[in-house]
Formats: structure tokens, C-alpha cells, sequence
């Protein structure tokens, strides 16, 4: 029997510490969330998005931040998501099995989880030194960079998904292959795309480091492209670093803002990718 | 019997347009899937080629110098590469059983309807940037941190031989520790979501064949369950571990950038990403630039094999998931 009670007790054990854990987890992640929202709620007024950023000491908005970040992240999705678009194609329904789908499959995960200030490094002697000048195209090749393999990885798993009966289909009545692939596959992976555009989305929107020397920061309004532009996360950086109340305000403001964002769309992304697949109609 | 003669047979109207396009296409999504394959070579091609100048100057006595001093031009390396090591070693430390322990719950212990629940939770904690940890680790964990657990360290730690070292100093709230805390944080829904799915893989038959002779859960999860799973487990740590090695943000509000190395853990210190993240936009000459561009490459090699390894450990999850 005592050997049984001992058993009983490390079962009690392991189990007992695993809720612990997770209890703790949960609590952090619930303080990270209502300080968030504390500071923030209290720091969201309609000035946010009508007034610039202001020198210090002075009260103002976010205004040029939020527009030069919607700026930055668009361009940036132009750019990344047809590349990762068209590179998981490629794995998905030309290179499979081969040596080079292999390699390039592997890289894109290792890029996926690379530290991000390094891709701003890069860009920073690609695009900045070469030109001179800090600029709003550098920021936004910085993290086109990132969002090339979120996409590529949803498109190329969501293509093999496509079963081969629907290829087969379409060629049997003389489609050509590209017709094949943007036709019927595509649109019956639609939704899976879209999530992965989405989800790429939502990560780049809160990329700070890659910023840094990038796009660096402007305290003015300011859309043009080939010069530096505010964004929400250095912003925000600069800000909650600095000593002055109202820039703190303003940081807070604007983390929520931008955590509200990217977990809007990944809550979207992931409504889209549960819905049953009708969406052919 | 002659063989079918196509000679005078034209392909019908429009073939030769449909392969052209064809070729196009496949050569247009070839050339992206380059892109993404030359991004990796330039990369290290730029990085090697930015720090040029500062092995030049400190060859590799650049690793193992401690000196870090803009107005003498001298600089090394070793306590930016101290400071990644030993946060990122606090954050596994912490992190690592963390995350088994929320796996746990969530593939043995939790009803039904709570584990879709908390699993959503989790990979949508995941995705908050890292600069919002950053944020909630200088305001609210660090003046707590200062106040309550740093003295009580102090204090119950502080007297143990040589560990002791570690948790004796001032309490300032900023410092390697609290960066090694904000990166576990971090790390935790990131390693525990991808735990949860290596644990589910185990045949359903395993897990029950050691139930129906009675084993009790946690001799399944430790008996069975793990065993069976240890490689994907061990790539999902190394996953983890390189977040937390090339973590930026929430290290750099934190660590209070000190290039210093110190015995104690509160005392503040540097990471690579930090240093690189403080330091990069004010470093003026040739040689500081390189220094940091030096530090950035040691970093992208260091994470690159990390995650490539994790990736080979991992590579068993994603053809069983598929």
C-alpha cells in the first residue's frame, strides 16, 4: 500500500505543479494585458488621431505615427505577400522533392524566427548607406523581409491541402498548369491565403527593431517615402523610454492601440481559417 | 502498323501562347522562392562584410575582450555575448518547466472546454509584440522586482557559497535577471503552444495501453509521453532559445545597458540585440559601426544554427502533422 500512496503522491505532484504553472502563466499574461489596458484606456482620446507627436512635455496625438506605420506596414505587405505568395507556389506545386524546395523551405523557417534586429542591420547597409538617408522604403523593405516567410509557410502548407483529384480535374480538360494552379488551387485555398497575409500582417505591425535604423522616426507629419517616417512602434519606443509624462501617455496609448490591432487580426485570420469550406460558391 | 504521321498537324490554336505563360509563371515563382534564398546569403554576406573593419582591427581578440569604450576606439565583444548567454539561460531556466507544466495541463489535465480556450489564449499571447512585454517589464515587474523579490533574494539566497554571489547587489529592478524573467515570459507561449502539439502526436494506443495497466497520469506523461516525444521537446527548447537570444525590445527596456560583467545578477548589463538596438543610430566612426555590425553577425551565425538544429529536431512533428 505504501508503494501505491507514493505513486498517488507524485501523481499529485507533477499534476499540482502543472496547474500552478499554468495558473501563474495565466496571471502574468492577465497583468501584462490589464496594465496594458489600464494605461492605456485612460491615455485614448480623441487627440490621439488628430494631433501630432509632441516635443516634450507638451500634450499631442499619435496622428503622424499611426498613418506613417499604416504607411510603412502596407507597402511593407505589397511587397512581401506576393513574394511569399508566388515562393510557396513554387514549393508547393513545382519543386516538390527536390534538393533546392528542401533548402529553400528550411531557410524560410530559420528566417522566420531570426532575430529581427539583424534584418534591420541588413537593410540598414542595403538600402540606407547605399543611399544616404534614412527612409520610409527602407522601413518597409525591413519588414516585407519578415513578412516573406509567414506567407510563404501558410501558402505552401495550405496548397497541399489542395488534394490532386482537383488538379488532375482541371488538366484532363486541357488547363495548363499555371491556369491550374491561379484558378483552382488558388481559390480553393483563398481563405488560407488571405490568413497567412493576415497573420503577416499582424506581425509586422509590432516589429520595433527593425525600425530603429530604418525608418528611424520623425517628429513631424511626413509621407513621403524617400525620407524618415514616424511609426506607432518606435514611437512608442522613444516614448515609454524617455522620462516625460505625457510621452509615456502617449506610449501607452499607442501599445494599445497596436495590441488591439494585431490581436484584431489574428482573431480574424483565425475566424477565416475555421469557417467551413463553402467559400467556392 | 506505321506510326501515327503529325507532321502536317499544327498544335491546336493557342498552345504555343499557354506554354509560354506557363514558363513565365513557374519561372516567376521560382525567382520568389530565390529571393527568399539570396535574403539569407545577403544577410550574412552584408553582415560579414560591415564587420570587416572591426576584426581587422581587434581580430579575434574582439570575442574576448570586456572593454567596450567609443572614445579610445576599443572594443570587444565578451560582455554583450555574457549578458545574451546568461539572460537567455535564466529565461529557459524559467521558462523551460513553465511551458511543460502548461503542455501538461493542457494535453492530460484540462477539461474539454477549457482547452480550446486557454490553447487560443496562449498562441494569441504569442503574438503580442515584444515591445508591450518590454513596456509592462520597466513599469510594473521591475519596481516590483526592486521591492519585494530582490531583497528577499538578498536575503534567502544571498548567504548560499558561490551562488550566493549571483543574488547579492543592489536592487535597482533593472538588470540581467529581470531581462532573463521578461524573456521566459516571452518564451513561455511560444515553447508551450508547440509542446502541446509534439505531446498530442503520441498514439492515443500508447497513452491508453499504459493506463489500462494502471498507470497513473504522471507516469504516463513522464514514462510515455516524453520519451516518445524528446527530440520534438528538445527542438521546441532550442526554438525557444533562439527567440530568446536575438529578443530585442523587451530586453532593451530592461537591462539598463552596462558593458559590463558582473557577478551579480541584478546588477545591470547588455545583450548583443540591446547593445546593437541602443547603440547603433549614435555610433559614429568606422570602426564602432563595425563593432556593432561584428556583434550582429556573431549573433546571426549563433541563432541561425540554433534554429536550424531545433528545425532538424522539429523536422518529425511536421511530417506527422501533415
Amino acid at each position: 500500500m505504501t508503494r501505491y500512496r507514493r505513486r498517488q503522491f507524485a501523481n499529485a505532484l507533477t499534476l499540482g505543479a502543472s496547474v500552478v504553472v499554468t495558473a501563474l502563466g495565466i496571471v502574468i499574461l492577465l497583468s501584462i494585458l490589464t496594465t496594458l489596458v489600464t494605461y492605456g484606456i485612460s491615455a485614448l482620446t480623441p487627440a490621439l488621431f488628430t494631433e501630432m507627436t509632441p516635443p516634450p512635455g507638451s500634450a499631442g496625438g499619435l496622428l503622424n505615427a499611426i498613418v506613417g506605420s499604416l504607411l510603412i506596414t502596407g507597402i511593407a505587405i505589397a511587397i512581401g505577400a506576393p513574394v511569399g505568395i508566388l515562393a510557396g507556389t513554387f514549393l508547393a506545386e513545382y519543386g516538390s522533392g527536390s534538393r533546392f524546395t528542401d533548402i529553400t523551405r528550411f531557410v524560410s523557417d530559420i528566417l522566420l524566427s531570426a532575430p529581427s534586429i539583424l534584418i534591420g542591420l541588413f537593410v540598414f547597409e542595403v538600402a540606407v548607406v547605399t543611399v544616404g538617408h534614412f527612409s520610409a522604403w527602407a522601413g518597409a523593405l525591413a519588414l516585407a523581409i519578415i513578412a516573406v516567410p509567414v506567407v510563404l509557410r501558410t501558402t505552401e502548407d495550405m496548397l497541399r491541402l489542395v488534394p490532386n483529384d482537383l488538379r488532375e480535374a482541371a488538366a484532363a480538360l486541357g488547363a495548363p498548369r499555371w491556369k491550374v494552379v491561379v484558378m483552382i488551387c488558388f481559390r480553393a485555398v483563398r481563405a488560407g491565403i488571405v490568413t497567412g497575409v493576415l497573420l503577416a500582417f499582424a506581425r509586422i505591425s509590432g516589429e520595433t527593431a527593425p525600425l530603429l535604423f530604418t525608418a528611424l522616426n520623425n517628429q513631424f507629419w511626413s509621407t513621403n517615402l524617400n525620407a524618415p517616417m514616424a511609426n506607432l512602434p518606435v514611437v512608442i519606443f522613444q516614448f515609454a523610454m524617455s522620462p516625460y509624462d505625457d510621452w509615456r501617455r502617449l506610449a501607452w496609448a499607442g501599445a494599445l492601440l497596436t495590441t488591439a490591432a494585431i490581436l484584431g487580426l489574428s482573431i480574424l485570420a483565425r475566424a477565416l481559417l475555421s469557417t467551413p469550406k463553402d467559400t467556392r460558391s | 502498323m506505321t506510326a501515327l504521321d503529325t507532321t502536317g498537324l499544327a498544335p491546336p490554336r493557342g498552345f504555343r501562347a499557354q506554354e509560354a505563360a506557363d514558363q513565365a509563371f513557374r519561372g516567376v515563382t521560382f525567382f520568389a522562392a530565390a529571393i527568399v534564398l539570396l535574403t539569407l546569403v545577403g544577410i550574412l554576406a552584408a553582415l560579414a562584410w560591415g564587420s570587416v573593419p572591426a576584426f581587422r582591427a581587434f581580430h579575434f581578440t574582439f570575442f574576448i575582450r570586456q572593454v567596450w569604450n567609443p572614445v579610445t576606439v576599443q572594443f570587444g565583444a565578451l560582455a554583450p555575448i555574457y549578458g545574451t548567454l546568461v539572460t537567455s539561460a535564466i529565461a529557459l531556466l524559467l521558462g523551460v518547466p513553465v511551458s511543460f507544466g502548461i503542455a501538461i495541463f493542457l494535453t492530460e489535465l484540462a477539461p474539454e472546454w477549457m482547452r480550446r480556450p486557454i490553447g487560443t489564449a496562449i498562441e494569441l499571447l504569442a503574438a503580442i509584440p515584444s515591445i508591450i512585454y518590454g513596456m509592462w517589464g520597466l513599469f510594473v515587474f521591475a519596481p516590483y522586482f526592486a521591492n519585494h523579490l530582490e531583497p528577499w533574494m538578498t536575503a534567502h539566497l544571498g548567504g548560499i557559497p558561490f551562488v550566493g554571489a549571483l543574488f547579492r547587489g543592489p536592487p535597482l529592478g533593472i538588470g540581467m535577471l529581470t531581462a532573463g524573467v521578461i524573456l521566459a515570459v516571452m518564451i513561455v507561449p511560444f515553447i508551450s503552444a508547440i509542446m502541446r502539439d509534439v505531446f498530442l502526436t503520441v498514439p492515443a494506443v500508447m497513452r491508453e495501453s499504459a493506463f489500462s495497466i494502471g498507470a497513473t497520469t504522471s507516469e504516463v506523461v513522464w514514462n510515455i509521453v516524453l520519451p516518445y516525444t524528446r527530440t520534438s521537446v528538445i527542438g521546441a527548447v532550442m526554438l525557444g532559445l533562439g527567440r530568446a537570444l536575438g529578443e530585442t525590445m523587451a530586453v532593451t527596456f530592461v537591462i539598463g545597458n552596462a558593458h559590463k560583467i558582473h557577478a551579480s545578477l541584478f546588477m545591470p548589463g547588455a545583450t548583443i540585440s540591446s547593445t546593437i538596438a541602443n547603440e547603433f543610430t549614435e555610433a559614429v566612426g568606422d570602426v564602432y559601426y563595425s563593432s556593432l555590425i561584428a556583434l550582429g553577425l556573431t549573433l546571426f551565425i549563433v541563432t541561425v544554427v540554433v534554429l536550424g538544429l531545433a528545425k532538424l529536431m522539429l523536422r518529425r512533428l511536421d511530417y506527422r502533422l501533415r
